[in-house]
């Protein structure tokens, strides 16, 4: 194991970028220009390094590995504790995945205060790395929130027509349940005297309707990051109004903020809440899937068509956590992160189109593939693997989760699978009116195919998809123990629980 | 009884800050108008001085036959409130000279207040506290009005003296009660007396009810909210960044000392009275400004918000507690004024302007500027990892660990009303067209104020753990 604080690095790399790009001085396009290439050069060795971490890790164990501990607020026994398992890995990997390929697939399209958006972007790969790596409650909530501010920003800055209203929306919402989420931490913190995650998994032992209350406070920051039915409708808006690379990011990271926080606090905290909750959890989630891909299916726009679609694929990821065995915990982590790059790349497709169109109404679109031959390729290609084609990632991660939930309750697995042929339904109809037809719109006659930037922006994305469809082991294997270790301690806390309440 | 070397050696920053004012006051005079340069930098080190006073060497020990009390927690506080008081009076230079009312008897009066302050930080007594406190009341009555030929600073100045004088009654009349039913004046009077049985009675409580209430209209707390606003809004801008601070510290620490001090066996009567005031604080101080489009009335209810949370500290009544309440005064003190730097350097062709609006496109007018005001307003609706974030968890851990959890809860969902408004401000710099430029200010005294101010609230997280010392150590005083 390196002795040097690699998971510090990978967190805070970004924050330098973003503070050479905050002193770059000089013409305005010296300094947009100077200021794309810090962030992307920046972002990379992110990445490189990322990757290290991979290399590096061993995948035979379950417990936390490149730790660092150090006092951070000693006087409020909050430490700066880092460390990663195998669950946390690729969500690290994911986010300084995206990071490059978003400022790439920016290059062009943002003009306007380039300066501040790369510094945004970078600011908010700090914020999401750290938050995968914190094992301290308390800095888990600083980086869990942070997000917010660069998010907000990039939103409301570049977004589109509402902008406005959807930054408000999405920084409300969210914060509503965050703060909720804050004070459960408090709870915690004062039951066993630290933020500290690991003691306070050892240490907490509350009572059950503690748990339940505490369990329904982090639900409500969850519940909305995820975005579960009801509290979705952030959302769609968010989506819309964002800017391409902002979309990307939403949807292929801050979204699995939720689901993992849900792994990672919520089941093993409060175990017991866990499994009384675990039909509110289902309900809500079949909810959502069928009823949002009801929705995606009457969407005018594209961005609204895929951002419901997230929802449904969301929903197969809350349920597969909840029905706690092998198969359904894997399955929604490997969901989130084959989600993750596919409807990052969704979102890019638009982007690509958009860019060109300047419009995202399907119906300004049509006959694509006779200009566009290429882009019809990527888009099927991704069409096809959020469908969940076998081969490609996102079978994989459906499949799974429909094994785990068929050994727990089958009806919810037979309403979920639903969602399988009415996601197939909306992708398909999305992709048929944009891409096939005559192309008769006099508008697109002269559109241009992808550039070789483009092409580089999905190359990865496609290799990595292909790789997470055909070989999912090198995925699933890291994160087995740690999964492993999870479902145990938590079928042994439900256990001496069950115990304990037949004792007189 | 004769006064010992030892009380004097006590009040020793307290006697050098009033020989020093006395000795300028009489410069000022002779020297005439000419002099405000000159005495308002002296004020200002003067003030400085006075800090440093405190705890060179530090001592403890009660003065003056009981009449004055240092220990660690006042000694903080008033550090923490002369440090305001100081810095208020180099940012106020280029506005009075604008509005050609730079006298020297301003920072007199200032100073003389912040010598009022420092009096009922360290109030022993229900005596010295009502002497300390209406030195402080009428020196901030007179800078209320002192742009005196503004219709707005004037009504401000009356609307604040008519009020308070009815504050002030109400904690007299609260405090004859108390002397009546307890025997005495002195915080351990009283405190023996409480102890002794005469905790029950009802005027007892009747007194502590109403010395409370004089005590919240002086920290600006519902329901004596209701001058704020207005104050806020008609005194001249850096005096109203001074009422932020200053006034703020003071009477907050005198909160404490009465309701911690001689009525500490009242706590389960008390903590009722202060735990609903500061939830309404707090819902008022989100609700009230959702649509305020003067930025001076949206920091007066922000102030109110804050005030709020901070008497939730207090109302934990723990060790915890108090140490959050100095926590969050001193991020509070830091936040406060840099954003009446930034207030301060919203002036268009050489007029002041005060309306949210007027900040449209900041962040491409002035990009600093509006960075730095972005991390006040993150900040103070307390969002990590900025430094309001933290005073806001010390606050809430109190509480919870005081089983305080509606409150908590109710505060929270407040706080997150509250940030719609600070949000708003970050809407109009970054997200609205630019409308007509503010004036290009040349760096000084104000941009460094914003500028070191934001790096402390935005590095912050970086290292909290000084000023969680500090605040460990003040609330020791009360906890020893």
């Amino acid at each position: 194991m390196s002795s040097w604080p690699i998971l510090s690095l990978v967190t805070f790399l970004p924050l330098a970028g973003a503070f050479f790009c905050l002193i770059v001085n000089g013409p305005k396009e010296a300094v947009d220009r100077n200021c794309r290439s810090a962030a992307l050069i920046t972002s990379l060795v992110t990445f490189l390094i990322s990757l290290v971490l991979w290399a590096q890790f061993d995948p035979a164990k379950a417990s936390y590995q490149f730790e660092e501990k150090l006092a951070w607020v000693p006087a409020l026994n909050i430490g700066y504790h880092m460390g990663i398992d195998g669950i946390s890995l690729f969500f690290v990997l994911l986010s300084t995945l995206l990071t490059p390929i978003c400022i790439l697939a920016s290059w062009e399209s943002v003009q306007n205060r380039v300066k501040e958006y790369m510094i945004a972007f970078l600011v908010l790969e700090t914020f999401m790395v750290g938050m995968f790596c914190a094992l301290d409650l308390a800095l888990f909530y600083v980086f869990f929130e942070g997000v917010l501010i660069p998010m907000f920003l990039i939103i409301g800055v570049w977004g589109g027509k509402r902008r406005v209203y959807a930054a408000f929306k999405f920084f409300l919402y969210t914060l509503l349940g965050s703060v909720l989420m804050l004070l459960a931490i408090i709870a915690i913190y004062s039951q066993v005297g630290t933020t500290d995650l690991p003691t306070a998994m050892e240490k907490l032992d509350l009572p059950f309707r503690w748990q339940c209350w505490l369990w329904l406070a982090f639900f409500a920051s969850f519940a909305v990051k995820v975005p579960m039915w009801p509290v979705h409708t952030w959302l769609p808006d968010a989506h819309v109004e964002a800017p391409t690379a902002g979309s990307v990011i939403l949807a292929g990271v801050l979204l699995k903020m939720g689901g993992y926080g849900f792994i990672r606090f919520s089941v093993p905290l409060m175990p017991e809440a866990t499994q009384y909750f675990a039909p509110l959890i289902f309900g809500l989630s079949v909810v959502a899937v069928i009823y949002t891909s009801l929705v995606a299916l009457v969407q005018e726009d594209m961005k609204k068509l895929i951002a419901y679609s997230s929802i449904a694929h969301m929903g197969f990821v809350t349920i597969g956590i909840y029905v706690m065995n092998m198969q359904g915990v894997q399955g929604s982590i490997f969901q989130m992160l084959s989600h993750g790059i596919v409807s990052a790349a969704l979102f890019l497709c638009v982007g690509v189109v958009y860019d060109r169109m300047h419009t995202r109404e399907i119906d300004a679109y049509g006959g694509l593939v006779h200009r566009m031959p290429r882009y019809a390729f990527v888009f099927l290609f991704f069409t096809l693997a959020s469908v969940g084609l076998p081969g490609l990632s996102g079978f994989v991660g459906e499949f799974l989760v429909l094994v785990g939930t068929f050994k727990a309750n089958t009806w919810v697995a037979f309403l979920a699978a639903t969602a399988l042929i009415l996601g197939a339904a909306y992708a398909l109809w999305l992709y048929r009116k944009i891409i096939f037809g005559e192309l008769t719109k006099s508008s697109l006659k002269a559109i241009l195919d992808m550039n070789g930037r483009e092409i580089a922006v999905f190359l990865p994305l496609v290799l990595i998809t292909l790789w997470m469809g055909i070989y999912p082991a090198s995925f699933l294997d890291p994160m087995a123990p740690a999964v492993d270790k999870l479902i145990g301690d938590y079928n042994a806390a439900i256990k001496l629980a069950h115990t304990a309440s037949l004792k007189p | 009884m004769p006064i010992g070397l030892e009380s004097w050696t006590l009040a020793r920053p307290e006697i050098f800050l009033a020989a020093v004012t006395a000795l300028l006051l009489l410069y000022g005079v002779l020297r005439g108008e000419t002099s405000a340069a000159f005495v308002s930098v002296a004020t200002t080190v003067a003030l400085l001085v006075t800090a440093v006073l405190i705890f060179t060497p530090y001592r403890e020990g009660t003065a003056f036959s009981s009449l004055f009390i240092v220990d660690r927690l006042t000694a903080t506080m008033k550090v923490l409130m002369l440090i305001g008081a100081a810095i208020t009076i180099p940012m106020s230079r280029a506005y009075f000279e604008r509005v050609k009312v730079w006298r020297f008897e301003y920072p007199i009066v200032v100073s003389l207040a912040a010598l009022g302050m420092m009096l009922m930080i360290s109030a022993n007594d229900l005596m010295s506290l009502y002497v300390g406190l209406e030195l402080q009341s009428l020196s901030l009555y007179v800078i209320a009005a002192f742009q005196r030929d503004s219709i707005r600073s004037t009504e401000a100045g009356i609307k604040y003296f008519v009020l308070g004088s009815v504050a002030s009654g109400m904690l007299l009349f609260g405090a004859s009660l108390i002397y009546g039913f307890c025997g005495g004046t002195a915080f351990v009077q009283i405190s023996r007396a409480l102890l002794e049985g005469k905790a029950g009675e009802i005027g007892v409580i009747v007194g502590l009810v109403f010395v409370v209430a004089g005590l919240a209209f002086k920290i600006a707390a519902v329901p004596f909210h209701m001058w704020t606003p207005d104050v806020y809004e008609g005194s001249p801008t850096p005096v109203t960044a001074f009422f932020a601070v200053a006034p703020k510290i003071a009477a907050l620490s005198l909160t404490i000392s009465v309701l911690m001090g001689p009525f500490k066996p009242l706590f389960p009567q008390w903590q009722q009275i202060i735990v609903v005031v500061s939830v309404l604080s707090m819902a008022l101080g989100a609700f009230a400004a959702l649509r305020q489009p003067n930025i001076k009335r949206l920091m007066a209810y922000s102030s109110i918000g804050n005030v709020g949370y901070i008497l939730l500290g207090v109302a934990a009544g723990s060790e915890k507690g108090i140490q959050s309440v100095v926590f969050y005064l001193g991020i509070y003190l830091v936040m406060t004024l840099g954003s009446f730097a930034v207030i301060l350097l919203m002036k268009r062709r050489d007029m002041m302007v005060e309306q949210v609006n007027d900040l449209a496109g900041l962040g491409r007018t002035h990009p600093m500027l509006a960075f730095a005001m972005m991390v006040f307003m993150f900040s103070l609706a307390g969002i990590p990892p900025l430094a309001g974030f933290w005073a806001k968890l010390y606050v809430f851990m109190a509480a919870i660990e005081a089983k305080l959890f509606w409150p908590a809860v109710l505060g929270v969902l407040a706080s997150v009303v509250a940030s719609y408004y600070y949000l708003r401000i970050v809407k109009v710099m970054y997200f609205d067209e630019p409308a007509e430029a503010l004036d290009a200010s040349a760096f000084g005294v104000n941009r460094a104020i914003a500028f070191v101010a934001a790096v402390i609230v935005a590095a912050f997280s970086l290292a909290p753990q000084p000023l969680s010392l500090v605040a460990a150590a003040a609330a020791k005083g009360l906890f020893p």
